[in-house]
Protein backbone atom coordinates (compact mmCIF):
# COMPACT_ATOMS: atom_id res chain seq x y z
CA UNK A 1 0.00 0.00 0.00
CA UNK A 2 0.92 3.28 -0.96
CA UNK A 3 2.06 5.97 1.47
CA UNK A 4 0.54 9.86 0.20
CA UNK A 5 1.37 12.86 1.99
CA UNK A 6 -1.56 15.42 1.47
CA UNK A 7 -0.27 18.60 1.23
CA UNK A 8 -3.02 19.72 4.14
CA UNK A 9 -2.96 16.09 6.31
CA UNK A 10 0.76 14.58 6.05
CA UNK A 11 1.53 11.14 5.12
CA UNK A 12 -1.59 8.86 5.19
CA UNK A 13 -2.03 5.22 4.18
CA UNK A 14 -3.79 4.50 0.47
CA UNK A 15 -6.73 3.26 1.29
CA UNK A 16 -7.83 7.19 2.53
CA UNK A 17 -7.28 9.04 -0.85
CA UNK A 18 -9.14 8.08 -4.71
CA UNK A 19 -7.09 8.76 -7.53
CA UNK A 20 -8.29 11.45 -9.57
CA UNK A 21 -6.35 10.81 -13.18
CA UNK A 22 -4.03 13.43 -14.97
CA UNK A 23 -3.85 16.72 -13.97
CA UNK A 24 -3.75 20.08 -15.17
CA UNK A 25 -6.19 19.41 -17.51
CA UNK A 26 -7.88 22.63 -17.20
CA UNK A 27 -12.12 22.82 -18.89
CA UNK A 28 -11.75 25.24 -22.15
CA UNK A 29 -13.11 28.62 -21.25
CA UNK A 30 -15.11 28.36 -23.96
CA UNK A 31 -16.17 24.82 -24.70
CA UNK A 32 -18.71 26.27 -27.75
CA UNK A 33 -15.05 27.29 -29.40
CA UNK A 34 -13.91 23.77 -29.50
CA UNK A 35 -13.66 21.86 -32.45
CA UNK A 36 -14.33 18.11 -32.24
CA UNK A 37 -10.27 17.13 -32.02
CA UNK A 38 -10.38 19.91 -29.33
CA UNK A 39 -13.09 18.20 -27.49
CA UNK A 40 -11.98 14.55 -27.95
CA UNK A 41 -8.08 15.90 -26.75
CA UNK A 42 -10.16 17.34 -23.80
CA UNK A 43 -11.64 14.82 -22.79
CA UNK A 44 -10.47 11.40 -24.04
CA UNK A 45 -7.06 11.56 -25.03
CA UNK A 46 -4.13 10.94 -22.26
CA UNK A 47 -0.46 11.12 -21.78
CA UNK A 48 -0.19 7.86 -19.71
CA UNK A 49 3.70 8.32 -19.11
CA UNK A 50 6.12 5.75 -17.99
CA UNK A 51 7.73 7.43 -15.82
CA UNK A 52 6.87 10.99 -13.92
CA UNK A 53 3.30 11.63 -14.10
CA UNK A 54 1.48 14.31 -13.27
CA UNK A 55 -1.72 13.34 -11.66
CA UNK A 56 -4.65 14.63 -8.76
CA UNK A 57 -5.46 12.67 -5.64
CA UNK A 58 -8.51 13.15 -3.42
CA UNK A 59 -7.97 13.14 0.39
CA UNK A 60 -11.57 11.57 0.52
CA UNK A 61 -11.18 9.94 3.77
CA UNK A 62 -10.09 13.07 5.38
CA UNK A 63 -9.50 16.53 4.44
CA UNK A 64 -11.49 15.67 1.19
CA UNK A 65 -9.81 18.01 -0.48
CA UNK A 66 -8.00 17.53 -4.27
CA UNK A 67 -4.30 17.98 -4.46
CA UNK A 68 -1.73 17.31 -6.74
CA UNK A 69 1.48 14.75 -6.94
CA UNK A 70 4.52 14.09 -9.42
CA UNK A 71 4.46 10.22 -9.43
CA UNK A 72 7.64 7.81 -11.06
CA UNK A 73 4.81 5.51 -12.86
CA UNK A 74 7.97 2.98 -13.25
CA UNK A 75 8.35 2.97 -9.02
CA UNK A 76 5.57 4.24 -7.86
CA UNK A 77 7.46 6.36 -5.67
CA UNK A 78 6.15 9.97 -4.99
CA UNK A 79 8.69 12.94 -5.49
CA UNK A 80 6.32 15.81 -4.75
CA UNK A 81 2.38 16.25 -3.77
CA UNK A 82 1.28 20.21 -4.01
CA UNK A 83 -1.66 22.21 -3.83
CA UNK A 84 -4.50 22.69 -6.92
CA UNK A 85 -3.41 26.11 -8.32
CA UNK A 86 0.11 25.29 -7.93
CA UNK A 87 2.36 25.28 -11.35
CA UNK A 88 3.85 21.68 -11.85
CA UNK A 89 7.35 21.37 -10.00
CA UNK A 90 9.81 21.37 -12.46
CA UNK A 91 11.69 18.19 -12.15
CA UNK A 92 13.33 15.79 -14.34
CA UNK A 93 13.06 12.71 -12.49
CA UNK A 94 13.02 11.21 -9.01
CA UNK A 95 14.72 12.24 -6.25
CA UNK A 96 18.14 10.47 -6.28
CA UNK B 1 7.30 -28.90 -38.79
CA UNK B 2 7.16 -31.71 -36.35
CA UNK B 3 3.64 -32.30 -36.14
CA UNK B 4 2.20 -33.73 -32.73
CA UNK B 5 0.00 -36.87 -32.51
CA UNK B 6 -0.19 -39.84 -30.79
CA UNK B 7 1.90 -41.75 -32.84
CA UNK B 8 4.50 -39.18 -32.75
CA UNK B 9 4.56 -39.26 -29.00
CA UNK B 10 4.80 -43.28 -29.26
CA UNK B 11 7.76 -43.51 -31.34
CA UNK B 12 9.55 -40.80 -29.88
CA UNK B 13 8.87 -42.83 -26.88
CA UNK B 14 10.74 -45.73 -28.64
CA UNK B 15 13.83 -43.14 -28.94
CA UNK B 16 13.74 -42.08 -24.91
CA UNK B 17 11.54 -38.88 -26.06
CA UNK B 18 14.98 -37.26 -27.12
CA UNK B 19 14.15 -36.39 -31.13
CA UNK B 20 12.21 -33.54 -29.82
CA UNK B 21 13.33 -30.24 -31.74
CA UNK B 22 12.99 -26.57 -30.61
CA UNK B 23 8.93 -25.61 -31.83
CA UNK B 24 10.68 -22.18 -33.49
CA UNK B 25 13.30 -20.67 -34.32
CA UNK B 26 15.65 -18.05 -32.84
CA UNK B 27 16.70 -15.92 -35.65
CA UNK B 28 18.65 -12.69 -35.86
CA UNK B 29 15.84 -9.83 -37.44
CA UNK B 30 16.82 -9.28 -41.20
CA UNK B 31 17.44 -5.57 -42.08
CA UNK B 32 14.11 -5.38 -43.71
CA UNK B 33 10.36 -7.46 -43.67
CA UNK B 34 6.88 -6.71 -45.45
CA UNK B 35 5.26 -6.09 -41.80
CA UNK B 36 6.55 -6.11 -38.08
CA UNK B 37 4.59 -6.75 -35.71
CA UNK B 38 5.27 -5.20 -32.05
CA UNK B 39 4.74 -7.40 -28.88
CA UNK B 40 5.05 -11.52 -28.73
CA UNK B 41 2.42 -12.06 -26.72
CA UNK B 42 -0.78 -14.45 -27.72
CA UNK B 43 -2.57 -11.33 -29.71
CA UNK B 44 0.94 -10.31 -31.79
CA UNK B 45 2.27 -14.01 -32.47
CA UNK B 46 -1.78 -14.37 -33.55
CA UNK B 47 -1.54 -11.65 -35.94
CA UNK B 48 1.44 -12.85 -37.42
CA UNK B 49 0.56 -16.11 -37.92
CA UNK B 50 -3.13 -15.23 -39.63
CA UNK B 51 -0.96 -13.03 -41.74
CA UNK B 52 1.10 -15.35 -42.72
CA UNK B 53 -1.25 -18.21 -43.23
CA UNK B 54 -3.87 -16.25 -44.93
CA UNK B 55 -3.13 -13.01 -46.39
CA UNK B 56 0.06 -15.09 -47.79
CA UNK B 57 2.45 -12.32 -46.03
CA UNK B 58 5.88 -14.71 -45.17
CA UNK B 59 8.48 -12.35 -44.62
CA UNK B 60 7.30 -10.58 -41.39
CA UNK B 61 8.47 -10.71 -37.79
CA UNK B 62 7.45 -10.23 -34.72
CA UNK B 63 9.14 -8.26 -31.63
CA UNK B 64 9.14 -8.85 -28.14
CA UNK B 65 11.21 -6.67 -25.69
CA UNK B 66 11.08 -9.82 -22.99
CA UNK B 67 9.91 -13.48 -23.80
CA UNK B 68 7.25 -15.05 -25.49
CA UNK B 69 3.75 -14.74 -23.64
CA UNK B 70 5.63 -12.90 -20.54
CA UNK B 71 3.66 -10.20 -20.38
CA UNK B 72 -0.32 -9.80 -19.86
CA UNK B 73 -0.66 -13.73 -22.00
CA UNK B 74 1.09 -14.71 -18.86
CA UNK B 75 -0.45 -12.53 -16.31
CA UNK B 76 -4.32 -13.57 -16.82
CA UNK B 77 -6.53 -16.09 -15.18
CA UNK B 78 -7.56 -17.44 -18.81
CA UNK B 79 -11.39 -16.97 -18.40
CA UNK B 80 -13.03 -16.81 -21.83
CA UNK B 81 -16.55 -15.64 -22.66
CA UNK B 82 -18.58 -13.36 -25.25
CA UNK B 83 -21.61 -12.02 -23.19
CA UNK B 84 -21.19 -8.57 -23.79
CA UNK B 85 -24.59 -6.40 -23.94
CA UNK B 86 -23.53 -4.38 -27.30
CA UNK B 87 -23.44 -5.74 -30.84
CA UNK B 88 -20.63 -4.81 -31.88
CA UNK B 89 -19.03 -6.65 -28.72
CA UNK B 90 -20.80 -9.58 -29.48
CA UNK B 91 -19.47 -10.02 -32.74
CA UNK B 92 -15.95 -9.10 -32.04
CA UNK B 93 -15.95 -11.76 -29.03
CA UNK B 94 -18.00 -14.04 -30.08
CA UNK B 95 -15.60 -14.27 -33.01
CA UNK B 96 -12.73 -14.55 -30.43
CA UNK B 97 -14.97 -17.86 -28.96
CA UNK B 98 -15.79 -19.39 -32.33
CA UNK B 99 -12.24 -19.21 -32.92
CA UNK B 100 -10.78 -20.85 -29.59
CA UNK B 101 -13.48 -23.62 -30.34
CA UNK B 102 -10.95 -25.09 -33.11
CA UNK B 103 -7.81 -23.91 -31.97
CA UNK B 104 -6.20 -26.70 -31.06
CA UNK B 105 -6.84 -28.27 -34.06
CA UNK B 106 -5.83 -25.53 -36.42
CA UNK B 107 -2.39 -25.14 -34.56
CA UNK B 108 -2.07 -28.81 -33.61
CA UNK B 109 -1.17 -27.70 -29.90
CA UNK B 110 -3.42 -28.42 -27.43
CA UNK B 111 -4.24 -24.81 -25.86
CA UNK B 112 -6.75 -26.63 -23.10
CA UNK B 113 -9.32 -24.80 -24.52
CA UNK B 114 -12.23 -25.83 -21.32
CA UNK B 115 -15.85 -24.80 -22.35
CA UNK B 116 -16.50 -25.16 -18.61
CA UNK B 117 -19.48 -22.25 -18.39
CA UNK B 118 -18.74 -18.96 -17.17
CA UNK B 119 -21.46 -18.05 -14.27
CA UNK B 120 -21.89 -14.49 -13.30
CA UNK B 121 -23.43 -13.52 -9.80
CA UNK B 122 -26.13 -11.47 -9.10
CA UNK B 123 -26.33 -9.47 -5.57
CA UNK B 124 -28.64 -7.13 -5.74
CA UNK B 125 -31.70 -5.96 -7.77
CA UNK B 126 -29.90 -3.87 -9.80
CA UNK B 127 -27.61 -6.98 -10.96
CA UNK B 128 -30.63 -9.52 -11.39
CA UNK B 129 -32.21 -6.80 -13.88
CA UNK B 130 -29.12 -5.90 -15.52
CA UNK B 131 -27.94 -9.96 -16.12
CA UNK B 132 -31.59 -10.52 -17.10
CA UNK B 133 -31.13 -7.65 -19.62
CA UNK B 134 -27.67 -8.94 -20.88
CA UNK B 135 -29.37 -12.49 -21.56
CA UNK B 136 -31.87 -11.19 -23.94
CA UNK B 137 -29.45 -8.92 -25.67
CA UNK B 138 -26.76 -11.74 -25.70
CA UNK B 139 -29.60 -14.50 -27.13
CA UNK B 140 -30.21 -11.27 -29.81
CA UNK B 141 -27.50 -11.69 -30.65
CA UNK B 142 -26.91 -15.53 -30.99
CA UNK B 143 -24.84 -15.48 -28.19
CA UNK B 144 -26.08 -18.39 -25.38
CA UNK B 145 -26.59 -16.89 -21.74
CA UNK B 146 -29.14 -18.05 -19.65
CA UNK B 147 -30.58 -17.06 -16.38
CA UNK B 148 -30.47 -19.71 -13.34
CA UNK B 149 -32.40 -19.25 -10.23
CA UNK B 150 -29.79 -19.47 -6.55
CA UNK B 151 -30.29 -23.17 -6.43
CA UNK B 152 -29.58 -23.76 -9.99
CA UNK B 153 -26.36 -21.92 -9.74
CA UNK B 154 -25.61 -24.01 -6.81
CA UNK B 155 -26.22 -27.36 -8.98
CA UNK B 156 -24.13 -26.07 -10.61
CA UNK B 157 -20.98 -24.89 -8.79
CA UNK B 158 -21.51 -27.02 -5.71
CA UNK B 159 -18.87 -24.85 -3.41
CA UNK B 160 -21.51 -21.66 -4.10
CA UNK B 161 -22.35 -20.19 -0.83
CA UNK B 162 -26.11 -19.07 -1.56
CA UNK B 163 -27.39 -18.75 2.10
CA UNK B 164 -29.49 -15.66 2.88
CA UNK B 165 -26.91 -14.59 5.76
CA UNK B 166 -24.45 -13.06 3.29
CA UNK B 167 -23.53 -9.23 3.43
CA UNK B 168 -24.62 -9.75 -0.54
CA UNK B 169 -26.50 -12.99 -0.61
CA UNK B 170 -26.55 -14.57 -4.26
CA UNK B 171 -29.76 -13.70 -5.92
CA UNK B 172 -29.39 -15.38 -9.28
CA UNK B 173 -26.73 -15.77 -11.89
CA UNK B 174 -26.27 -15.90 -15.52
CA UNK B 175 -24.21 -18.47 -17.11
CA UNK B 176 -22.42 -19.18 -20.52
CA UNK B 177 -22.04 -22.67 -20.88
CA UNK B 178 -19.82 -22.10 -23.89
CA UNK B 179 -17.35 -19.92 -22.24
CA UNK B 180 -14.31 -21.37 -20.19
CA UNK B 181 -10.91 -20.84 -19.82
CA UNK B 182 -7.39 -21.94 -21.86
CA UNK B 183 -4.09 -22.86 -21.07
CA UNK B 184 -2.56 -19.23 -21.26
CA UNK B 185 1.61 -20.23 -22.43
CA UNK B 186 0.01 -22.80 -24.78
CA UNK B 187 -1.60 -20.31 -26.88
CA UNK B 188 1.30 -18.25 -26.92
CA UNK B 189 3.91 -21.01 -27.83
CA UNK B 190 1.16 -22.70 -30.35
CA UNK B 191 0.61 -19.26 -32.49
CA UNK B 192 4.38 -19.04 -32.20
CA UNK B 193 4.98 -22.46 -33.45
CA UNK B 194 2.88 -22.18 -36.41
CA UNK B 195 4.02 -19.18 -37.40
CA UNK B 196 7.69 -19.81 -37.54
CA UNK B 197 6.62 -22.58 -39.66
CA UNK B 198 5.55 -20.26 -41.88
CA UNK B 199 8.47 -18.43 -41.73
CA UNK B 200 7.71 -15.52 -39.72
CA UNK B 201 10.72 -14.64 -38.01
CA UNK B 202 10.13 -14.20 -33.91
CA UNK B 203 12.45 -11.95 -32.07
CA UNK B 204 13.12 -11.71 -28.53
CA UNK B 205 15.24 -9.92 -26.22
CA UNK B 206 14.07 -6.94 -28.65
CA UNK B 207 13.16 -4.17 -27.76
CA UNK B 208 11.88 -1.09 -30.33
CA UNK B 209 13.23 1.85 -28.97
CA UNK B 210 12.03 3.98 -31.99
CA UNK B 211 9.48 4.90 -35.06
CA UNK B 212 10.84 5.96 -37.89
CA UNK B 213 8.90 8.13 -40.24
CA UNK B 214 9.44 8.85 -43.97
CA UNK B 215 8.52 12.89 -45.48
CA UNK B 216 5.27 11.84 -46.43
CA UNK B 217 4.60 10.67 -42.82
CA UNK B 218 4.08 6.80 -43.28
CA UNK B 219 5.98 4.17 -41.29
CA UNK B 220 9.14 3.11 -43.04
CA UNK B 221 11.54 1.64 -39.86
CA UNK B 222 11.77 0.60 -36.21
CA UNK B 223 14.63 1.26 -34.13
CA UNK B 224 15.35 -1.49 -32.17
CA UNK B 225 17.81 -3.22 -29.49
CA UNK B 226 18.80 -5.43 -32.11
CA UNK B 227 19.82 -2.43 -35.11
CA UNK B 228 17.49 -0.98 -37.62
CA UNK B 229 14.86 -2.98 -39.25
CA UNK B 230 13.10 -1.49 -42.05
CA UNK B 231 9.16 -2.36 -42.91
CA UNK B 232 6.29 -0.41 -44.33
CA UNK B 233 4.02 -2.09 -41.76
CA UNK B 234 3.88 -2.06 -38.00
CA UNK B 235 1.29 -3.65 -36.14
CA UNK B 236 1.24 -2.71 -32.72
CA UNK B 237 -0.01 -5.54 -29.88
CA UNK B 238 1.78 -4.03 -26.50
CA UNK B 239 -1.07 -4.04 -24.00
CA UNK B 240 -0.08 -1.62 -21.37
CA UNK B 241 2.53 -0.24 -23.12
CA UNK B 242 0.69 0.53 -25.89
CA UNK B 243 1.28 4.81 -25.36
CA UNK B 244 5.07 4.52 -24.84
CA UNK B 245 5.39 2.53 -28.62
CA UNK B 246 2.57 4.75 -30.58
CA UNK B 247 4.25 8.18 -28.63
CA UNK B 248 7.35 7.38 -30.76
CA UNK B 249 5.22 7.89 -33.83
CA UNK B 250 3.61 10.66 -32.61
CA UNK B 251 0.68 9.57 -32.08
CA UNK B 252 -1.79 9.82 -28.69
CA UNK B 253 -4.37 7.67 -27.50
CA UNK B 254 -7.37 7.73 -25.29
CA UNK B 255 -5.57 5.08 -23.04
CA UNK B 256 -4.18 4.55 -19.10
CA UNK B 257 -2.47 1.85 -18.22
CA UNK B 258 -3.35 0.11 -14.32
CA UNK B 259 -1.71 -2.67 -12.92
CA UNK B 260 -4.20 -5.46 -12.32
CA UNK B 261 -3.23 -8.82 -9.77
CA UNK B 262 -4.30 -12.34 -9.84
CA UNK B 263 -2.96 -14.72 -7.13
CA UNK B 264 -3.21 -18.49 -7.16
CA UNK B 265 -3.49 -20.90 -4.27
CA UNK B 266 -1.71 -23.86 -3.29
CA UNK B 267 -3.07 -27.21 -5.79
CA UNK B 268 -5.66 -28.94 -4.37
CA UNK B 269 -7.80 -32.19 -6.40
CA UNK B 270 -10.56 -31.11 -8.73
CA UNK B 271 -13.18 -29.46 -6.74
CA UNK B 272 -14.40 -26.47 -8.90
CA UNK B 273 -16.35 -27.09 -11.71
CA UNK B 274 -16.54 -23.75 -13.57
CA UNK B 275 -15.80 -20.55 -13.46
CA UNK B 276 -17.84 -17.87 -11.12
CA UNK B 277 -17.62 -13.93 -11.19
CA UNK B 278 -19.23 -11.43 -8.98
CA UNK B 279 -18.57 -7.99 -10.41
CA UNK B 280 -20.75 -6.37 -6.74
CA UNK B 281 -17.98 -8.38 -4.53
CA UNK B 282 -15.29 -8.05 -6.68
CA UNK B 283 -13.56 -11.41 -7.66
CA UNK B 284 -13.68 -14.46 -9.89
CA UNK B 285 -12.25 -17.87 -9.21
CA UNK B 286 -11.48 -20.96 -11.07
CA UNK B 287 -9.48 -23.89 -10.69
CA UNK B 288 -5.87 -24.61 -13.19
CA UNK B 289 -6.00 -27.98 -14.33
CA UNK B 290 -3.11 -28.48 -11.84
CA UNK B 291 -5.30 -27.60 -9.65
CA UNK B 292 -4.51 -24.46 -8.45
CA UNK B 293 -7.03 -21.36 -7.69
CA UNK B 294 -6.92 -18.93 -9.87
CA UNK B 295 -8.09 -15.89 -8.92
CA UNK B 296 -8.74 -12.27 -9.13
CA UNK B 297 -10.30 -8.81 -9.09
CA UNK B 298 -10.44 -5.19 -9.95
CA UNK B 299 -7.65 -2.84 -11.15
CA UNK B 300 -5.57 -0.70 -8.63
CA UNK B 301 -6.88 2.88 -8.31
CA UNK B 302 -3.66 4.12 -10.05
CA UNK B 303 -2.10 4.47 -13.26
CA UNK B 304 1.64 2.28 -13.27
CA UNK B 305 3.95 0.45 -14.90
CA UNK B 306 5.21 -1.78 -12.41
CA UNK B 307 3.44 -4.87 -12.48
CA UNK B 308 2.98 -4.96 -8.92
CA UNK B 309 -0.01 -3.18 -7.12
CA UNK B 310 -0.86 -2.90 -3.29
CA UNK B 311 -1.31 -6.16 -0.94
CA UNK B 312 -4.63 -4.78 -0.02
CA UNK B 313 -6.45 -5.32 -3.23
CA UNK B 314 -6.02 -8.74 -3.33
CA UNK B 315 -7.09 -9.18 0.55
CA UNK B 316 -10.07 -7.64 -0.58
CA UNK B 317 -10.81 -10.03 -3.19
CA UNK B 318 -10.05 -13.10 -1.10
CA UNK B 319 -12.56 -11.68 1.48
CA UNK B 320 -14.78 -12.09 -1.28
CA UNK B 321 -14.10 -15.36 -2.40
CA UNK B 322 -14.01 -16.47 1.34
CA UNK B 323 -17.80 -15.32 1.89
CA UNK B 324 -18.85 -16.61 -1.28
CA UNK B 325 -17.24 -19.90 -1.09
CA UNK B 326 -16.69 -20.68 2.80
CA UNK B 327 -14.52 -24.28 2.43
CA UNK B 328 -11.45 -22.28 0.81
CA UNK B 329 -11.03 -20.00 3.92
CA UNK B 330 -8.12 -22.31 5.33
CA UNK B 331 -6.64 -22.55 2.17
CA UNK B 332 -2.92 -20.99 1.45
CA UNK B 333 -2.24 -18.54 -1.40
CA UNK B 334 1.00 -19.25 -3.16
CA UNK B 335 1.68 -16.63 -5.55
CA UNK B 336 0.11 -13.16 -6.71
CA UNK B 337 1.31 -11.38 -9.53
CA UNK B 338 0.72 -8.28 -11.65
CA UNK B 339 0.26 -6.81 -15.37
CA UNK B 340 -0.20 -3.67 -16.65
CA UNK B 341 -3.68 -3.35 -19.02
CA UNK B 342 -4.37 -0.17 -20.85
CA UNK B 343 -7.94 0.93 -20.55
CA UNK B 344 -10.32 2.99 -22.31
CA UNK B 345 -12.30 5.57 -21.46
CA UNK B 346 -15.76 3.13 -22.81
CA UNK B 347 -13.65 -0.39 -22.10
CA UNK B 348 -13.80 -1.60 -25.27
CA UNK B 349 -10.81 -2.36 -27.39
CA UNK B 350 -9.17 0.06 -30.52
CA UNK B 351 -8.47 -2.48 -33.51
CA UNK B 352 -7.67 -0.36 -35.77
CA UNK B 353 -5.66 1.80 -38.22
CA UNK B 354 -3.99 4.99 -37.03
CA UNK B 355 -3.74 8.51 -38.20
CA UNK B 356 0.07 7.55 -39.62
CA UNK B 357 0.27 5.29 -43.13
CA UNK B 358 1.23 1.81 -42.26
CA UNK B 359 1.04 1.71 -38.75
CA UNK B 360 -1.65 -0.78 -36.92
CA UNK B 361 -3.01 -0.73 -33.32
CA UNK B 362 -4.82 -3.61 -31.17
CA UNK B 363 -5.14 -2.20 -28.09
CA UNK B 364 -7.46 -0.89 -25.10
CA UNK B 365 -8.50 -4.44 -23.65
CA UNK B 366 -8.40 -3.49 -20.58
CA UNK B 367 -8.94 -6.16 -18.14
CA UNK B 368 -10.62 -8.15 -20.24
CA UNK B 369 -8.29 -8.93 -23.38
CA UNK B 370 -7.23 -12.80 -22.98
CA UNK B 371 -10.42 -14.09 -24.42
CA UNK B 372 -10.26 -11.84 -27.55
CA UNK B 373 -6.47 -13.81 -28.46
CA UNK B 374 -7.58 -15.35 -31.53
CA UNK B 375 -9.95 -12.65 -32.48
CA UNK B 376 -8.06 -9.80 -32.08
CA UNK B 377 -5.22 -11.23 -34.02
CA UNK B 378 -7.36 -12.15 -36.86
CA UNK B 379 -9.07 -9.00 -36.78
CA UNK B 380 -5.90 -7.17 -37.09
CA UNK B 381 -4.07 -8.97 -39.36
CA UNK B 382 -6.65 -8.60 -41.53
CA UNK B 383 -6.61 -4.55 -41.09
CA UNK B 384 -3.07 -4.98 -41.43
CA UNK B 385 -3.03 -6.84 -44.94
CA UNK B 386 -5.88 -5.16 -46.43
CA UNK B 387 -5.50 -1.80 -45.03
CA UNK B 388 -9.02 -1.90 -43.96
CA UNK B 389 -10.83 -3.48 -41.31
CA UNK B 390 -12.23 -6.45 -41.07
CA UNK B 391 -16.14 -5.85 -40.54
CA UNK B 392 -15.79 -7.32 -37.58
CA UNK B 393 -13.83 -5.10 -35.59
CA UNK B 394 -14.37 -1.99 -37.94
CA UNK B 395 -16.09 -0.26 -34.89
CA UNK B 396 -13.73 -0.34 -32.70
CA UNK B 397 -11.46 2.64 -34.17
CA UNK B 398 -9.95 5.20 -32.03
CA UNK B 399 -11.74 8.18 -34.13
CA UNK B 400 -14.85 6.70 -32.28
CA UNK B 401 -14.21 8.84 -29.43
CA UNK B 402 -14.45 11.84 -31.32
CA UNK B 403 -17.18 11.04 -33.07
CA UNK B 404 -19.50 10.21 -30.56
CA UNK B 405 -19.97 6.22 -31.26
CA UNK B 406 -18.53 4.93 -28.04
CA UNK B 407 -19.18 1.35 -27.03
CA UNK B 408 -19.88 1.55 -23.60
CA UNK B 409 -19.18 -1.85 -22.03
CA UNK B 410 -17.88 0.42 -18.95
CA UNK B 411 -20.92 -0.73 -17.16
CA UNK B 412 -22.10 -3.36 -19.13
CA UNK B 413 -18.66 -5.60 -19.49
CA UNK B 414 -19.87 -7.02 -16.16
CA UNK B 415 -16.78 -7.14 -14.47
CA UNK B 416 -15.40 -4.42 -12.08
CA UNK B 417 -12.64 -1.92 -13.94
Amino acid sequence: MLLITCPHCGPRPELEFVHGGEAHIARPAQPEALNAEEWTEYLYMRANPKGLHAERWRHLHGCARFFNALRDTTTDQFVVTYKTGEARPDLKGPAA
Amino acid sequence: MQKFSAFELFKQGLNGQAGWKPQWRSPEPKAAYDAVIIGGGGHGLGAAYYLAKQHGMRNIAVLEKGWLGGGNTGRNTTIIRSNYLFDESAGLYDHSVKLWEGLSQELNYNVMFSQRGVMMLAHTVHDVQVFKRHVHANRANGVDNEWLSPEEAKAYCPPLNISDNMRYPVLGAALQRRGGTARHDAVAWGYARAADDLGVDIIENCEVTGIRRNAAGAVEAVETTKGLIRTPKIGVSAAGHTSVVLGMAGVRLPLESYPLQALVSEPIKPVFPCVVMSNTIHAYISQSDKGELVIGAGTDIYTSYTQRGGLHISQHTLEAICELFPAFRRMRMLRNWGGIVDVTPDRSPIVAKTPVPGLYVNCGWGTGGFKATPGAAHTLAWTIAKDEPHPINAPFTIERFRDGHLIDEAAAAAVAH
